[in-house]
């Protein structure tokens, strides 16, 4: 599995939504995303890439898009 | 309104009386005026006072509301299609819970300033955590209470969340042996609520006889010492029984309220609970609101540039508390710290929003 399907599966089933919905998402979009479900997405990240994010890009990641420029810092890329 | 990007570059405990008075002259003026504006409630109480917001020149001016209002009124200054999240009080002090709508630019800057603050007591790095609750409290996703915003706000701090309750309240205690045996060399960080840490962890600990090691381990707690109080638990006997049944010395309070997520008053090791340049604390006198000398007793009032889809950047709370000083606590914070003494008997409070909401309902 590339990390690019890796990173839209993690928000597919923590959002439980389709793949179609997730390229624009932003954080608040939907009802899951929210506080809650944004620390969920990020414990499900840090496992899947076995990383540890920084508080700061904990709350800078505000969309599926700006997440991958944020897994790019810690060396993952999404492609 | 706020640029709060610039805000938050600035160090959440840099500024001199000075300064600060400047900064939040401005920056109130501007959140009155708008709440103002766009918050009809608001407006007819800042009417009723005969007070003109665009003559404000000190922040101490702009009138404050007690926080008991948010109980009995829906205020708001965003469009009920903005609202993104109601957090509600705990409602320890009777039915009516507070109701407080946020959007979400105030729900993001909520969760900032938090990091921003508390920050500068732990530092920035993440570490396991222990939540000394259950996890059924952030269920209801839409309503929150204000124990599942602490935690949750918290939570940007931990890695490996744990919940040290199960949904029934009672310890779990082979989650607990787990997550430290998981964790042996690394400091760990423990949140909760006093009285649920009291009651749910702290009395079942006790009675156990294995003994468990949180030596390692760092505690911050809030929500107040009410109940406490009522079980005759000083501050003192609540640090030195928590060391003794587990080791814990690092213990750390804050002051905060759900009418004001995100500016959390924090101890620092002078056990002085501090305000950032995000907020300000105000005491005032019981008869006639005026304000308080440093070192003299009054009633608390908190002040906060975050509210900005309800109008609760000015705020009598119901407690009580002494300022200690300004700008010269032994930990080099700038500011004022202070000291929350307990809660008032809370009738004059009540009696003052219930005219207020008559009046306006």
């Amino acid at each position: 599995m590339t990390n690019l399907e890796k990173y839209t599966n993690v928000f597919a089933e923590i959002f439980g939504i389709s793949e179609k919905q997730i390229e624009k998402l932003k954080y608040q979009d939907i009802k899951q995303w929210d506080s809650v479900g944004h620390m969920t997405l990020i414990a499900k990240l840090e496992e899947t890439f076995d990383i540890m994010m920084d508080t700061e890009d904990i709350i800078g990641l505000s969309s599926f898009e700006k997440g991958k420029e944020i897994m790019a810092k810690y060396g993952i890329e999404i492609k | 309104m706020i640029k709060f990007n610039t805000v938050l570059e600035k160090h959440p405990f840099c500024m001199l009386k000075q300064e600060k008075t400047l900064f939040l002259n401005e920056t109130l003026k501007q959140l009155t005026l708008f709440h103002y504006k766009n918050c009809d409630k608001y407006k007819k109480i800042l009417d009723s006072l005969d007070f003109n917001p665009n003559a404000i020149d000190n922040y101490y001016n702009i009138p404050f509301l007690p926080v008991s209002l948010f109980k009995e009124l829906d205020l708001l200054s965003v469009n009920r299609n903005d609202v993104f999240k109601i957090m509600t009080s705990s409602g320890t002090t009777g039915q009516a819970v507070s109701k407080i709508y946020l959007d979400k630019t105030t729900a993001v800057n909520q969760q900032k300033i938090l990091v921003k603050i508390v920050s500068d007591f732990i530092g920035s790095s993440r570490i396991p955590m222990l939540i000394i609750d259950s996890p059924s409290v952030i269920k209801d996703r839409a309503n929150f209470s204000a124990r599942g915003a602490g935690i949750l706000g918290f939570s940007i701090f931990g890695t490996d969340i744990t919940y040290a309750l199960d949904d029934n309240m009672k310890i779990n205690i082979s989650a607990i042996e787990n997550f430290l045996e998981k964790h042996k060399t690394k400091q760990i960080l423990l949140f909760g609520f006093t009285f649920m840490i009291w009651q749910h962890f702290y009395k079942e600990l006790k009675k156990l006889n294995n003994k468990i090691d949180f030596s390692r381990s760092m505690l911050i707690h809030g929500g107040g010492w009410k109940k406490l109080i009522n079980e005759s638990v000083s501050r003192k006997e609540f640090k030195k029984a928590l060391k003794d049944i587990c080791g814990l010395t690092k213990v750390y309070d804050y002051y905060g309220m759900v009418e004001q997520t995100g500016c959390v008053y924090m101890e620092c090791e002078y056990e002085h609970l501090h305000s950032s340049i995000f907020s300000d604390v105000i005491t005032r006198r019981y008869n006639d609101f005026s304000s308080c000398n440093i070192g003299e007793k009054g009633i608390v009032q908190v002040v906060s540039i975050l509210p900005q889809s309800y109008p609760g950047h000015s705020l009598l709370t119901e407690d009580e508390g002494i300022i200690l000083g300004e700008d010269d606590c032994p930990c080099g914070r700038k500011g004022k710290y202070f000291q929350i003494l307990g809660r008032l008997g809370n009738a004059e409070i009540r009696g003052c929003s219930d005219t207020y909401a008559a009046k306006f309902r």
